[in-house]
């Protein structure tokens, strides 16, 4: 019997929203809401980082990935189509 | 979607989470040297603040209150500030940015074992606090820039 740890379950379980969450960005139409799955795609990933000690990149990450990246892609939406052509 | 500004909800949000989000991303430059983060992450995160009032208000109102050329110059403070704190290691001390200030009134006080000052670290607030400049004069021109040439590509 193997035993997996409280901290080996939150690993899975924040690659599984990872994983889904891609998927799941590069699955919709609509763009607006593609990227705000890219968001909680690096928000996840911020706290990934944190729960592996290194509280320095999470910050950075949610500064950059989170925050930044997601305001730089909806003015370039909200400069282009929201919608994309099939 | 097109329109310049969101709607009153996002704008009320946007002006009451602004202050919270740059008094967050001081906190974390002036606590570099004990904490985890520094210069470039408040940076990063005092540039989102700005990048947040962009999406919220529009470009053509954050650039009539905050000039492009501010934002500029406010980056250019600080990487001054950064190469002239570092030279003058070269003239107080020995060599390129040495730590010159410890044991000064300033910011040098050497701590006790487990106690952690704010002014302790010589130098190093000094530079978090230069580069936490450029860092916040850089990211939030870009995305201004950005926002205001994807508006002019439109007409």
């Amino acid at each position: 019997m193997i035993e997996i740890s409280l901290f080996e379950i939150a690993l899975i379980l924040m690659s599984v929203f990872m994983i889904a969450s891609a998927i799941i960005a590069v699955w919709f139409k609509d763009l607006l809401a593609s990227v705000i799955t890219l968001a909680v795609m690096s928000l996840i990933l911020s706290l990934y980082f944190y729960v592996l000690q290194a509280p320095d990149v999470a910050i950075a990450e949610a500064g950059v990935g989170a925050a930044l990246t997601t305001a730089i892609l909806i003015i370039t939406v909200r400069a282009t189509e929201r919608m994309e052509e099939d | 979607m097109n329109e310049e500004r969101m709607s009153v909800i996002v704008q009320t949000i946007a002006s009451i989470l602004f202050p919270i989000i740059l008094i967050f991303s001081f906190y974390i430059i002036m606590h570099g040297h004990l904490t985890p983060g520094g210069g470039f992450q408040g940076g990063a995160v005092g540039a989102s603040a700005v990048a947040l009032l962009i999406v919220a208000f529009g470009a053509r109102y954050v650039e009539n209150k905050m000039r492009e050329e501010n934002l500029s110059a406010f980056e250019s403070v600080g990487g001054l500030v950064f190469v002239i704190v570092s030279i003058l290691g070269i003239f107080v001390a020995t060599t390129f940015l040495t730590n010159f200030l410890v044991g000064e009134p300033l910011f040098g006080i050497i701590p006790k074992w487990g106690v952690s000052p704010l002014n302790s670290g010589g130098v190093l607030p000094i530079l978090n606090i230069a580069v936490g400049m450029k860092v916040i004069g850089g990211l939030a021109s870009v995305v201004l820039m950005l926002a205001i040439a994807s508006k002019e590509g439109e007409k």
